[in-house]
């Protein structure tokens, strides 16, 4: 099949059935596809109330006085809450508590909470929300991230002195975090004009990232019910229980305890969920009301109720030797984090620190800016920081490989770091990095068809515009392109991002079975899967139950940063370790081991204790007889550094990992519309755990990419979002999605558990130049905006 | 208020609904049939499609009111009586069609009444099919081989697939519509 | 808000008669997100699914009468001979789902300058059959479409059929989307050869306040071609018609697109439309009808 994976190298350590290494179904498949699975919008009690939010019209404005009296005369109305009514802490934020739960004095963005309502009905929760009065005094927007970076007669967005100090951060004026790198002879302060004039070949682009939305399907949703402790139990679909917890609790005035959240079922995240949307507010509502209360938010509200993907304005200049050698590269990179900092100090570190991508250059200078201005917050969005610096990188790649008159796939593997290598804030990549093998192979991999070896080139839906009937042939032209991105796994700079899993074994109805208890959540990516694998794998027991995630254990750490198979899975595996060292203590104490008997020479194997040279000791079943046993275990990566804020140095991430695609296109270049034929993937994940699942990550991240690539953006004009709609924000849909073949490395990684490399990233950063490239390819122009949009293949401005 | 009765998943219902009610509310809130899900709430997602008089329809673009005296399939329907999975659900779930899950119960309604119309597509007709569903997870190319797999299986099951090719009718003009029996399988 | 769920076609113009302000549905897809969305509250629905006449389609006379509601679904499996451009814009029209409900009456009714089935009516000269209890009136589809959403039907009348010219000649209709399905058009574009009158036929969506005919491009054409020899068209005169087409749409700038692109893209399409078509009109297609 043309979508196949092809694994080049298989070690497979495990037999074990449905362990790692295989692909067993999804625990929670039946339930999808029976439409039993409960997503957090499904929740219903008997008594409960529903929660609406009333948003600011405004993007920028201050607020005089809200009048709630109205609404709360109106039958069936039980609450109208308003940041008077924040019992605790009234800000919140992921990295920065600079965002109210509810607005006050100012509003910072269209569509920010100021009030919160419970009714009966959603009907009459939305009558309520029209009786509300707010006095707002409308101010002009910071609209220009540009100019919120460097104007210093910008407007503030927050108050000087209003927000949290971190020196490291370069703070000043509207800038969230300003963070230099400088390598080489920038380090000791050359000019550029010096490099460019030994260089061979300088190319200087300004390109633009626009803002991508998550798109999950299932819009925020989730329900607190308020506990007679006090406290409150809060259902909702989040990528991070314990990061949200820890945000909410003080919010609420309560301690963490008193604050209990269990994972509800997730419509998606990519990043969307990391940020609170409905959790304080549903719980204020609970608190007060003495009721359940569920809040659902719909698409429209949806898209201001999360935080997006940075827009970024880049201007990249790379000089290399006529050889084709890089020699220098300056970068500035202004990424719009909007009202709220949200991620936006973790996403510049990641842009600037990743920001020439996997190249050897001598002599780097980058400027990556994370700014306020009063547009829609961005945060975290699947690959975020480096989807955007790839973007630029990649392109500027295409240029001085057709600048020299080189091959894209020749000038990058000349270029291309390699184990060893250092990337430019010192930091050694030191694990396999087997970058030209992977350019390679996608570079060597059979391609489609040409148009005319197609069965019917004439059939419209092998055309762009497909059954719309633009074009029967005419205007139409091939392109190809290659694209190749580096992304960090895990958290970075000092976070200690651990993860918790408490594994317990026992016999039930005579057969040994395993409870697998982490707090992480299950977004899709499939972890419930593989951590039912990892137990498999290291207790031998087929038996394995996942049990729901919730706060009665530690923090597992956020399903973000491709991170889960590593931090959540290392932690079950070291959890799972545990256990199987105590059963062996077991067995020894009921003299089943000989005394010499090493237990390097022990394993537990088919439900059994098995001795490489004494066959089966024991049963598990026979051995733990009524007893169980039970470990929790942390599993923490290793440590990081913070950068240094004078020259970005610092050794920041915990694991490198890349995906290399190749896209091939056909475009009308009169018309300026562009079918995707192939987006092919090499992708190194140092150990496949499943099969199916990794495919799954790879070829969503690379559709998510795709859509960046040629339709996704949420425009926003004067601070506000013009599509905040799936009728005009359009994501791939079955026919946007060309059939995907991928070839799978697997070169372990020492550091990570089964040498495994995060996945989920990676594909999301290479996809989107890769098509890019290819549209240039076959249309020869600059495009220089990400998505392409048909006025820049025809050549009109926009 | 109106009075409507509906067939959902083969069980009678009798209510008075507010004329504003869409089926897909009217189906979660006051049916508790909650498999069914709303995406968009602007009729392009397709998680809410279902079957309705044997022909999928996005349930957010239907009021509970026009239903009245329809039959309605929704995914919960599917599975045998004896819990055994549909073939289309099978197939999502052996082919790992599914990630967050949130588009399968609207993407397997699609399926079952694309493999209805045309019980062996090529894979771009199965792309046709599913144009309507939004996927955001899996980048699709499960998707199309677990239609095809069930395809595959439902046609072994149902030896004479219908003829799909007999009717050159020229216009409606006293005839009743042949959809529902066409569709039944 | 009344729900009026007429079972004939006689109670349905009683209905509307009764209540003029009330809002007829039939597939629901732009009535229903509004209603949705709380932007619209109509005193009353008046539900039209169940009126089975309107769902019925045949010839009539030298035309073909396609009931209001006749679905998209069927008109793509039954009417493409007959009416090969309405065909292809209704398989233009979002999805599967969508196109099981969605009917050309529901179109017209909403009027929104980027429904996909104007430019095919508006270039096949079709003509809508507007009813009243006090009776019916035929409307010419170019004379159907007065301002944005604003159409020649009264507020007692009820769409009830549009009737479609025979056939006599080729018809091309094409849409511009930034992705390969289930999108609102950016541009539309329809052109007719009518070889029977001896006239072309243009539509254009999405570039307007309204639906649009290119009437000079029209009659460029029907002066410039060759209708007896079908010889070929020069490639002035294609271009030519191309820039016609492109001058008499009045597109804004919107999150779909800009102006300039839809000027732009309506010239190329329009070329190729009528290149497609004069090919069509060669091979004596227009005999078959």
């Amino acid at each position: 099949m043309a979508d196949s994976v092809t694994r080049t190298r298989t070690d497979l350590s495990s037999v074990t059935q449905d362990g790692v290494g295989t692909s067993p179904r999804r625990p929670d498949g039946t339930l999808k596809v029976t439409g039993e699975f409960a997503y957090s919008s499904d929740m219903w009690m008997e008594d409960m109330l529903w929660g609406m939010t009333l948003r600011s019209p405004h993007p920028h404005a201050r607020i005089h006085g809200i009048d709630t009296t109205e609404a709360l005369k109106l039958p069936g109305v039980h609450a109208v809450l308003t940041h008077e009514d924040v019992p605790g802490e009234k800000l919140y934020g992921l990295e920065l508590r600079d965002q109210p739960v509810l607005a006050f004095d100012k509003v910072r963005y269209k569509g920010e909470a100021v009030a919160v309502v419970a009714a009966d009905h959603p009907e009459t929760a939305r009558r309520a929300l029209d009786r509300i009065t707010v006095d707002y005094e409308v101010l002009e927007p910071v609209s220009d991230g540009r100019r919120a970076a460097f104007d210093e007669h910008c407007p503030r967005v927050h108050e000087e002195g209003s927000l949290p100090v971190h020196e490291e951060y370069n703070q000043k004026g509207n800038l969230v975090r300003y963070q230099p790198v400088r390598t080489g002879s920038f380090a000791d302060g050359t000019p550029v004009s010096r490099l460019r004039a030994q260089a061979g070949a300088v190319v200087r682009t300004e390109y633009e990232v626009g803002m991508q939305d998550q798109a999950f399907l299932g819009p925020e949703s989730g329900m607190a019910v308020p506990a007679e402790d006090g406290g409150v139990d809060l259902y909702v679909a989040t990528q991070w229980l314990h990061v949200d917890q820890g945000q909410i609790a003080p919010a609420l005035g309560l301690p963490d305890e008193k604050v209990r959240l269990t994972l509800a079922g997730v419509g998606g995240a990519f990043g969307a969920r990391e940020d609170l949307s409905m959790q304080i507010h549903a719980c204020m509502l609970a608190l007060r009301t003495g009721r359940p209360v569920k809040v659902v938010y719909n698409r429209e509200e949806s898209f201001v109720g999360h935080v997006h993907r940075h827009p970024a304005k880049m201007r990249f200049e790379h000089g290399a030797r006529s050889d084709g050698t890089l020699l220098y590269a300056t970068l500035e990179i202004i990424l719009d984090g909007g009202a709220y900092a949200s991620s936006t100090p973790a996403v510049v570190g990641v842009a600037s620190s990743l920001g020439i991508g996997p190249y050897e250059v001598p002599n780097v200078a980058v400027d990556a800016y994370g700014v306020y201005t009063n547009n829609p917050p961005c945060g975290a969005m699947r690959g975020f920081g480096a989807v955007q610096a790839c973007f630029g990188y990649e392109s500027q790649m295409d240029k001085l490989a057709e600048k020299l008159g080189m091959h894209p796939v020749e000038l990058r593997i000349k270029n291309a770091m390699a184990q060893g290598s250092k990337i430019i804030t010192g930091q050694v990549v030191d694990m396999p990095l087997p970058m030209a093998e992977m350019l390679r192979r996608a570079r060597d991999m059979p391609m489609p068809p040409a148009r005319d070896e197609l069965p019917d080139p004439s059939d419209l839906r092998t055309l762009p515009g497909g059954v719309a009937n633009t074009s029967h042939g005419e205007g139409v032209v091939r392109g190809v392109g290659y694209g190749v991105g580096l992304k960090n796994i895990c958290y970075s700079e000092g976070f200690d991002d651990y993860s918790t899993a408490r594994v317990r074994m026992e016999a039930i109805g005579g057969e040994p079975s395993v409870m697998v208890h982490t707090a992480a959540a299950e977004v899709g990516q499939g972890l419930v899967t593989i951590k039912g694998q990892i137990a498999r794998t290291e207790l031998g027991v087929e038996r394995v139950t996942v049990h729901p995630s919730d706060t009665r254990v530690g923090s597992a750490g956020s399903s973000s940063a491709s991170r889960q198979s590593y931090m959540t899975g290392g932690a079950v595996k070291l959890a799972c370790e545990a256990v199987r060292e105590r059963v062996f203590a077991l067995a020894r104490e009921r003299g089943l081991v000989g005394a010499g008997h090493s237990d390097e020479l022990l394993s537990l194997t088919g439900g059994k204790v098995v001795s490489e040279t004494d066959g089966v000791l024991a049963s598990l079943a026979d051995l733990l007889g009524s007893d169980a046993v039970e470990e929790t275990r942390e599993f923490h990566h290793r440590t990081t550094r913070p950068l240094d804020p004078l020259h970005g140095q610092g050794a920041s991430h915990t694991q490198f990992a890349m995906c290399v695609h190749r896209a091939v296109v056909d475009v009308d270049v009169d018309l300026g519309l562009v079918k995707v034929v192939a987006l092919d993937a090499v992708q190194d994940v140092g150990k496949v755990l499943h099969p199916q699942q990794l495919a799954g990550q790879i070829q969503g991240g690379a559709t998510q990419g795709l859509g960046l690539a040629l339709m996704e953006e949420i425009q926003v004009e004067e601070s506000v979002i013009r599509n905040p709609s799936f009728t005009d924000y359009l994501i791939p849909t079955i026919l946007d999605t060309p059939p995907m073949r991928i070839e799978v490395l697997e070169r372990p990684d020492p550091n990570a558990p089964y040498g495994l490399r995060g996945a989920g990233e990676p594909p999301t950063l290479s996809s989107t130049p890769a098509i890019v490239a290819a549209v240039r390819d076959a249309t020869g122009r600059d495009l220089t905006h990400a998505p392409v949009r048909p006025e820049d293949i025809v050549g009109i401005d926009v | 208020m109106s009075r409507i009765s509906l067939k959902v998943d083969g069980v009678r219902y009798d209510d008075d609904v507010d004329p504003r009610t869409l089926l897909v509310h009217h189906l979660r809130e006051h049916l508790g049939k909650v498999g069914t899900v709303v995406g968009c709430d602007t009729t392009n997602c397709g998680a809410c499609t279902v079957l309705m008089g044997g022909k999928s329809v996005k349930s957010c673009t239907v009021l509970a009111a026009q239903a009245d005296g329809q039959e309605i399939e929704t995914v919960e329907g599917l599975a045998g009586k004896d819990g055994s999975l549909h073939p289309v659900q099978q197939a999502f779930h052996d082919s790992h069609a599914l990630q967050c899950g949130y588009c399968t119960p609207g993407m397997i309604m699609a399926a079952v009444d694309l493999l209805a119309e045309n019980p062996e597509p090529t894979d771009d007709e199965v792309r046709e099919g599913l144009e309507g569903n939004l996927c955001r997870c899996t980048g699709y190319q499960n998707i199309v081989r677990a239609v095809q797999d069930a395809a595959a299986v439902m046609r072994a099951e149902v030896p004479a697939p219908r003829d799909a090719g007999t009717e050159p009718m020229e216009g409606t003009r006293g005839t009743t519509s042949p959809a529902a029996e066409e569709v039944a399988r | 808000m009344e729900f009026l769920s007429p079972a004939t076609w006689e109670e349905a113009l009683a209905a509307k008669s009764a209540h003029p302000d009330a809002v007829p549905i039939m597939g629901g897809t732009d009535v229903m997100v509004e209603l949705n969305f709380d932007q619209h509250r109509p005193s009353a629905l008046l539900d039209l699914t169940r009126v089975a006449e309107l769902a019925e389609w045949g010839p009539d006379g030298s035309r073909v009468r396609l009931g209001a509601g006749v679905s998209y679904t069927t008109i793509i499996q039954r009417l493409g001979k007959h009416a090969p451009a309405l065909a292809q814009a209704a398989r233009t029209v979002a999805s599967p789902q969508i196109r099981n409900r969605g009917t050309v009456g529901g179109n017209l009714g909403g009027a929104s300058p980027a429904g996909d089935s104007h430019p095919p009516l508006l270039a096949a000269d079709a003509v809508i059959e507007l009813a009243s209890v006090h009776g019916v009136r035929h409307v010419a589809a170019r004379e159907f479409y007065l301002g944005p959403r604003r159409t020649a039907r009264r507020d007692d009348e009820l769409i009830a059929a549009v009737l479609l010219p025979e056939r006599a000649g080729p018809q091309h209709f094409c849409k511009i989307g930034t992705r390969n399905a289930m999108v609102i058009a950016v541009a539309s574009f329809c052109v007719t050869l009518d070889a029977a009158t001896r006239t072309a036929g243009t539509g254009i969506g999405s570039a307007g306040p309204t639906p649009l005919r290119a009437v000079a491009a029209e009659e460029f054409l029907t002066a410039e071609f060759d209708w007896q020899g079908a010889g070929p068209l020069s490639e002035a005169a294609v271009r030519h018609f191309g820039e016609l087409v492109a001058s008499a749409a009045r597109p804004i700038d919107d999150v779909r697109g800009s102006a300039d692109y839809r000027k732009h893209a309506l010239s190329v399409m329009a070329r190729r439309a009528l290149s497609w078509s004069v090919t069509d009109y060669r091979k004596g297609e227009a005999q078959c009808a």
